[in-house]
């Protein structure tokens, strides 16, 4: 594969290290706390887990694992409504794989395929469309999951429906949106992360401009990131010099992936189909206002919410879970007293025990139950 | 879903549809191409061209000049810190 190789090499890993401990000395002797980077997306942060990133740090500087999991934040309400549609007879409900083991109130979709829905992954949302070409008779609903990376899928998607006039396909629209979780993550007063490593394939999609007011307002540096251990690495490093020169800047790391402007076409796909949803819940982080999306009027007939008058539930999170203190960097994931007791990978309690991508699975996987490091 | 995987263009199967073949790592599969054609071009210029691909659309071609720019900061980096260690080791000698 392209550019993924070069990316793992460990010697220039080493190198990278050595530099990121010679900044952290020189930062180290000026600070009374840990300089805490939060790495928004769950993607980078199941590769600072996978390569043991987290354990070669010197111990002045911590990662916090952020929000960026969307297979995490479901809420289990929104659970139980897609349970509830995959019910009906007439329905073929598709799903991501990730969201399958998700447990809502009563159980997961995968349980409801089990006691007879029918539920099926798919890869893509094309091949949901192509679900409801092939069956006429019946009504295909598509879960759709994800950031600003996903929602443009979708978004062309509805646009291809439309186009072929596509009566019994409909979508459980469940895209959510990074910034004004960013926004009201910073906006907390105990809020103690210095810098971010920013997401790299949600930047992809919008560019890097909608950051600026992290570095503006909070004066914070962020720095997007690519996926490999050394992007991982470097964007570490960049955010670290920034704070050692007290600079608060947006930056590029991943520059063969994300162009400054974003992709014009994606922008335009989700400006064309979806609306800001008023309220949106976050498992673990509650309602985050203006960080959802929903479709506009004029593709009313394909929002499966409106097609069968779903009356939405809604569950509270398990008190015993902490997935918000973990989300906001506040403690580690085996500071949460459910952490490999009654929350593990086999039986999720927490969200961000749901998905590989979660902080808490991840850190399950990688340094077991015992380690509080 | 979140991450993407990198493939190469090897043909468009509907250039109205805007749909091409991609071969990821040996799997060849039909993708959206639409976020990552370029205006006025015809699709036929993307063939060969590697692509970062998500649920079944490209969404960004993979700029081989960013691509090695970057690794060689990287390895500019390494370079640096093999004189640092020797400016140490002299330091200590």
């Amino acid at each position: 594969m392209r550019f993924v190789k070069e990316f793992r090499d460990p010697h220039l890993a080493e190198a990278l290290l050595a530099r990121i401990n010679h900044v952290a000395e020189r930062i180290g002797h000026r600070r009374a706390r840990p300089v805490t980077v939060m790495e928004v997306c769950g993607g980078h942060t199941h590769t600072i887990f996978r390569y043991g990133l987290d354990r070669r740090l010197p111990a002045n500087i911590e990662f916090a694992h952020g929000p960026g999991c969307p297979v995490c934040v479901l809420p289990k309400g929104r659970i139980e409504d897609a349970i509830a549609l995959a019910h009906r007879p007439d329905v073929i409900f598709t799903t991501f794989g990730d969201a399958m083991r998700v447990p809502g109130g009563r159980g997961s979709l995968l349980q409801a395929r089990a006691a007879g829905a029918d539920v099926r992954m798919v890869y893509s949302p094309l091949d949901a469309l192509a679900l409801a070409r092939a069956n006429p008779e019946r009504q295909v609903v598509f879960f759709a999951l994800g950031f600003e990376t996903t929602a443009p899928s979708t978004a062309l998607t509805i646009l291809r429906a439309g186009a072929e006039n596509i009566g019994n396909f409909s979508i459980m629209c469940q895209h959510i949106t990074i910034i004004p979780t960013l926004r009201a993550l910073l906006a907390q007063p105990d809020f103690t992360v210095d810098g971010f490593i920013g997401p790299g394939h949600v930047s992809m999609v919008i560019g890097t401009d909608p950051y600026a007011f992290i570095a503006r307002d909070f004066r914070r540096p962020l720095v997007v990131a690519g996926f490999e251990p050394l992007d991982i690495l470097h964007s570490l490093l960049m955010v670290l010099r920034q704070i050692e020169a007290g600079e608060a800047r947006v930056e590029n790391q991943y520059a063969r992936v994300v162009a400054a402007q974003g992709n014009k076409a994606a922008i335009a796909a989700i400006e064309r189909v979806y609306e800001v949803r008023a309220e949106c819940e976050w498992r673990g982080l509650g309602q985050i206002a203006g960080s959802g999306l929903q479709l506009r009027a004029e593709w009313a007939g394909f929002d499966a919410e409106k097609r069968f008058a779903m009356q939405p539930h809604h569950l509270a999170d398990l008190e015993q879970c902490r997935c918000g203190d973990v989300l906001t960097g506040r403690i580690k994931p085996p500071q949460c007293q459910s952490f490999g007791r009654a929350c593990a990978p086999d039986h999720p309690a927490g969200a961000l025990m749901v998905s590989s991508e979660g902080a808490c699975a991840a850190y399950y996987e990688y340094h077991g139950v015992g380690e509080a490091a | 879903m979140c991450l993407g995987i990198p493939g190469r263009i090897t043909a468009i199967v509907d250039e109205q549809a805007m749909l091409a073949e991609v071969d990821v790592s040996g799997v060849r599969r039909q993708v959206d191409v639409l976020c990552v054609a370029e205006q006025g071009q015809p699709l036929a210029s993307l063939v060969g061209a590697w692509v970062l691909v998500h649920v079944g659309f490209a969404m960004s071609r993979i700029d081989e000049a960013e691509a090695l720019q970057t690794l060689r900061v990287l390895a500019s980096m390494d370079e640096l810190a093999g004189e640092l260690d020797a400016m140490r080791t002299s330091a200590q000698a």
